[in-house]
């Protein structure tokens, strides 16, 4: 008895939660003049214009702000991937010379807000002729700029049995081969954490992306949506809610598939 | 573990390594271990290394300069002293992004933890569709920083919005919540708790890690349920508490995209949802008055870092480690 109010409450919260954007997603499907007198879920019929509407109302069609956004997340994928699990391996395995002192510098760099350094960068990337490009987007993450990352996958690496790669080396392995054929293999896990976060963070950012990106052949998702909330103002909020449900759905697909990941992700590391 | 308690536990940890390591290879082959290491090391190191003094240490040291200066892209940075920091003394827009940012803070930031910890301890202990109710209650804060939410918070709380509607039916007259400068901030305060899914994951993972049989001891000695939580629960759970408060305060206080989409980039109405990371973005990026906007960084930094230490000192008095 008693767990089936708890139930019931459960349930009935969990649906204010989400009430927003179910409401959202109903309010895409139907046309503008009701979506404000009708405040329930089901629309009275299924209606995609707002759909094309909203895909064609910018500069480009929104194919092109989302392979946009595609770039910048797979480049900052790869190089959080790649550069953070080395930083790690040398954290977690190597006995080098002040690696507590660097090792408390890279936790602190945690910490640091972006905003205490994105005058410079911005004056660096300038210099470099990279503004409305996106490598200032991409370069930094295969620099470790992400040191959160580092730190899960350590956290990750000291799991695993230090016999495993003592055997490899008595067999001759050296730390690169120690480190791409046992390491690597074994730390999916943690790979997948840090691809899955990276994503979602780099698919949201709009701070950087509004920074570094100027021209709207260049703009990604959320510059483009952010721009068209200036174009239309409130005149079309149908289209507006249609484009937003599109640059949400991928991050929903990489969170139906990587809860696992997620929650194991925050539950060690304690992020968002 | 997470990375507050790896700061604090840093200097016994690697210790333990290094002894393990000594008792294995014997004093002298450690130091030739140790300069292969080194050069290991090197290797695997040198992309963080190149990041970390040219991305994040080399622009810190420079926007410190450049708060000293008169810089604004154009021109050649003139020293100006401490001008900047004068001008900010008196500058009524950024005390009031200031008071703005404070009460964003201090106020989301308690109500989110607080829901985070009452539904983390409400989906504790063996109730079914666990995953389910967890999931549900996380996704928002997966979305919560994006654009898209921030302009379905701006019609959700708007004129007509969605809010209005509800209103409506019990005959209440809203108003626009975004466009009105009492009840703006008060809108972002909503989103920010509606976010309290990924400290609710870290409270549940901290609750997994109480023993069953303290419960069970506390049970046979007869103390109710509330003793049982204010005795063992509360006390227990204290390091995850502040684990989430220091994490919490130091990413709300950057709040930006949300205050950026629904005020327009404004921070209006009359400035009641200028956060101070928004304000410097207009200092620096909008009028290009990056000198000013460094200065800006920095006051940010110290209050980042003083927060966080206030944080810590007083942690002595309520965090409780166990032993």
């Amino acid at each position: 008895m008693r767990s089936v109010v708890r139930h019931l409450l459960l349930i009935a919260f969990g649906l204010v939660m989400l009430y927003p954007l179910l409401w959202m997603v109903s309010s895409s499907l139907k046309p503008n003049d009701l979506i404000f007198r009708d405040p329930s879920l089901l629309p009275a019929a299924w209606d995609l214009t707002n759909y094309t509407i909203g895909w064609n109302a910018l500069a480009h069609p929104f194919t092109h702000y989302l392979a946009n956004s595609a770039v910048v997340v797979a480049g900052a994928v790869l190089g959080n991937l790649v550069s953070c699990s080395m930083a790690a391996y040398a954290f977690a395995r190597l006995n080098f010379t002040g690696r507590r002192l660097w090792f408390a510098i890279m936790l602190m760099s945690i910490m640091l807000p972006i905003h205490v350094v994105i005058v410079p960068q911005y004056v660096l990337f300038s210099e470099l002729d990279w503004i409305n490009t996106f490598l200032p987007l991409i370069v930094p993450k295969f620099l470790a700029t992400d040191a959160f990352f580092i730190f899960l996958m350590v956290q990750f690496f000291r799991g695993i049995p230090k016999e495993l790669d003592e055997a490899a080396r008595l067999d001759g392995c050296g730390h690169i081969r120690i480190y791409a054929r046992i390491m690597m293999p074994l730390s999916l896990p943690a790979l997948a954490t840090t691809a899955i976060f990276t994503f979602i963070w780099t698919w949201n950012d709009f701070f950087g992306q509004l920074i570094f990106l100027t021209s709207p052949d260049m703009y990604t998702v959320p510059v483009a949506l952010r721009t068209f909330v200036d174009s239309t103002g409130s005149s079309n909020w149908g289209a507006l809610f249609a484009m937003s449900i599109v640059s949400l759905i991928p991050v929903f697909v990489v969170f139906l598939f990587g809860q696992k990941y997620l929650v194991k992700g925050i539950a060690t590391t304690g992020i968002k | 573990m997470s990375a507050l308690q790896e700061l604090s536990g840093l200097r016994r940890e690697p210790d333990r390594g290094r002894r393990g390591r000594q008792a294995r290879h014997g004093r002298q082959s450690r130091s030739a271990a140790q300069k292969g290491d080194n050069r290991a090391a090197a290797f695997f190191l040198a992309p963080w290394f190149i990041g970390l003094f040219v991305i994040t240490a080399g622009p810190l040291v420079a926007s410190l300069y450049l708060s000293f200066t008169d810089y604004n892209l154009l021109q050649d940075p003139n020293w100006t002293g401490w001008e900047n920091y004068a001008r900010m003394l008196t500058d009524e827009r950024l005390l009031n992004s200031l008071g703005v940012t404070f009460s964003y803070v201090l106020i989301s930031v308690p109500l989110q933890l607080a829901a985070a910890l009452l539904l983390a301890i409400v989906l504790d202990r063996g109730l079914r569709a666990l995953a389910i109710y967890r999931s549900v209650f996380y996704l928002p804060s997966l979305l919560g920083g994006s654009v898209a939410i921030a302009i379905l918070w701006r019609q959700v709380f708007g004129t007509n919005g969605l809010v209005n509607a509800f209103l409506g039916i019990f005959g209440v007259e809203g108003q626009g919540w975004v466009s009105h400068p009492d009840y703006a901030l008060g809108t972002l305060m909503v989103l920010n708790v509606w976010t309290f899914g990924a400290p609710m994951v870290i409270f549940l993972a901290g609750l997994r890690q109480i023993p069953e049989t303290y419960y069970e001891a506390a049970a046979i000695d007869g103390a109710s349920r509330a003793r049982r939580f204010r005795s063992i629960t509360l006390p227990l759970l204290t390091p995850i508490i502040f684990f989430n408060l220091v994490l919490q305060l130091i990413g709300a206080f950057q709040s930006f995209t949300q205050a950026f989409v629904v005020s327009g980039g404004t921070g209006g109405p009359a400035d009641s949802t200028m956060f101070y990371t928004l304000y410097l973005y207009q200092r620096g990026f909008g009028a290009f008055d990056m000198g000013y906007a460094s200065a800006m960084a920095w006051l940010l930094l110290v209050i980042i870092a003083g927060m966080t230490a206030v944080n810590f000192l007083a942690s002595k008095y309520w965090v409780f480690y166990g032993d």
